[in-house]
């Protein structure tokens, strides 16, 4: 039975590019999937787009390219990443040049476009799933786009493309794309697709199924996460897989990590909607064959909805935030003091705020005073934050907090304040046929 | 004993929606899971945190339990004031669930 491997480059677009040039180097790979997009990135993307129109693609495109390209050309792996984001012509125009810089004459980069929805979504003043209707948005709209799926990834791939760039794809869809253009999987074979996006899921956050975002020492232990391997898909032509790492690179993939992946924000197992399938994980099995090699089969699928989820970006606000720490004996009482201190202020100066916080981080911040512990922490951070309608307001907030420096509780150190725009995301449904999908193939 | 002791967890966010997976270390203790480890009590438990209902989905062939708790988020990843605003961090919290041990059982 065929079998193809795809490794996976990056998990969110910050990610580190090594574990990418290890996997091209050394992964026997077929393909390299960068997945790069978080919900808000594109309409930061998009935000980006307005002020340059040559801009509103990853920030890491040119670093990514240049370390990888030159591999994937001698090593014949081709290239699919949703690194376009709000931009997917001008990456792919900016990945000719560092191609033709590098000599890779002949080099084919394809563009996938029509995630973006906006004028449809705005016509048809979609509802949104934070209440409302987009048009009650008003001028605060950035952006919209819909989740594609894999149809145009291998369309791509199969008009000749080493490099294929997309925008708002759904992360999946990237794998899946290659799994249909490898192995000729009918869009309808809904138990393949299934499989596809088992194999796409469990692939798309790169070292969170490698032993990344696992460890918990003296318990799950995980050597060498400075340099953790990226995982390697190996895709079998009926859609089982199994999940491995290049031998001798950090982390571990054990039937363990394996499964923490395959109900990352999953919701009902059963029905994981995507652009092409719904797919269904309840039936997964996931068997540890040996040292770092995890298979996984029993995937399935129902046929596609038919509607795309669709992201709304949207101007929604400010925060403003500020910091400051106290530490040794009374560390909790002065910190305490403090936040009344900066509570009393904010109400005496008029601060407009439409919600705030009054944090002490090492005793309450992440999950409230429920579960804390008896006994005082060494040293505590206050954090005081609002949500305000202007940024105006929104600095008033850690600047009271910065006064804490001469105004407050003795020993205060380390005061840290920011103020910035909120660019929020809410979601909505698109019918399939608004996302008018094209493909623009350049040649270096 | 605690979850901890069991189990192991990963937390993940879509929206004002935070799933948390529940996965035993040994499928023998799948069962005093699904007995434990209720919705009724991870709603409790994330009391004051979770504002709206807490759903539980078996998956008995990977011995794994998975919860999705809505209005978990602080009105979404993208706008919450929460230090953690993704809801990362709660996975560590449901592993502090207290469970019956079942040689005292």
């Amino acid at each position: 039975m065929r079998t193809i491997r795809i490794g996976a480059g990056a998990g969110y677009s910050g990610d580190r590019i090594e574990p990418a040039v290890e996997l091209a180097e050394k992964g026997e790979l077929d393909y390299l999937v960068f997945e790069c997009l978080a919900e808000r990135t594109i309409a930061l993307a998009q935000q980006a787009r307005i002020t340059d129109p040559a801009a509103g693609f990853d920030p890491l495109l040119a670093a990514r390219m240049q370390a990888v390209l030159p591999i994937c050309r001698a090593n014949n792996i081709r290239i699919i990443t949703n690194m376009g984001a709000a931009n997917p012509v001008s990456a792919a125009e900016a990945t000719r040049s560092i191609a033709r810089e590098l000599g890779l004459s002949g080099l084919k980069i394809a563009a996938v476009t029509g995630d973006d929805v906006l004028h449809q979504a705005k016509a048809a003043d979609l509802a949104l799933d934070v209440g409302g209707t987009i048009s009650a948005l008003d001028n605060r709209v950035l952006s919209a786009n819909a989740y594609i799926g894999a149809r145009s990834i291998a369309d791509a791939l199969a008009a000749g493309a080493d490099v294929v760039i997309t925008g708002r794809a759904a992360d999946p869809a990237l794998f899946l794309g290659c799994l249909v253009y490898a192995f000729g999987w009918a869009m309808d074979d809904w138990d393949l697709l299934g499989k596809g996006t088992v194999a796409g899921h469990l692939l798309e956050c790169a070292g969170q199924v490698t032993g990344g975002y696992f460890a918990d020492p003296g318990v799950k232990n995980v050597a060498d996460l400075a340099r953790l391997g990226f995982p390697i898909g190996e895709v079998r032509e009926d859609g089982d897989l199994v999940v491995t790492k290049v031998p001798g690179s950090g982390g571990c993939v054990t039937p363990a990590t394996v499964k923490e992946q395959l109900l990352y924000e999953i919701h009902d197992p059963a029905q994981y909607l995507q652009p092409d399938v719904i797919a269904d994980f309840s039936q997964v099995q996931v068997d540890g064959l040996g040292p770092d090699r995890v298979r996984v089969s029993g995937g399935r699928g129902k046929p596609k909805s038919g509607w795309l989820k669709t992201s709304i970006g949207y101007v929604d606000g400010y925060v403003g935030e500020g910091q400051i720490s106290y530490a040794g004996p009374g560390a909790v009482a002065r910190g305490r003091l403090a936040l009344e201190i900066v509570r009393e202020r904010l109400a005496m100066t008029g601060v407009q705020t439409t919600e705030l916080r009054f944090d002490l981080v090492g005793v309450d911040a992440l999950h409230g005073e429920a579960l804390v512990q008896a006994g005082e922490p060494y040293e505590v951070r206050v954090r005081v934050v609002g949500r305000t309608a202007t940024l105006a307001e929104a600095v008033k907030i850690g600047n009271e907090v910065e006064t804490l420096y001469t105004n407050g509780p003795a020993g205060g150190g380390g005061a840290w304040k920011s103020a910035r725009e909120v660019l929020a995301v809410a979601s909505s449904l698109v019918p399939e046929s608004a996302a008018r999908l094209d493909i623009t193939v350049l040649e270096a | 004993m605690k979850l901890r002791d069991i189990a192991h967890s990963r937390a993940g966010d879509k929206g004002d929606i935070c799933n948390i997976s529940v996965i035993a270390y040994r499928a023998e203790d799948y069962a005093l899971l699904c007995d434990s480890v209720t919705a009724a009590r991870v709603r409790a438990h994330f009391d004051g945190i979770v504002k709206g209902e807490v759903v539980r989905y078996e998956l008995p062939l990977i011995a794994a339990l998975n919860f999705v708790l809505k209005n978990a988020l602080g009105g979404g990843v993208t706008r919450s004031l929460r230090l953690d605003a993704h809801g990362k961090s709660l996975s560590s919290r449901l592993l502090d669930l207290d469970i019956e041990d079942v040689c005292s059982r």
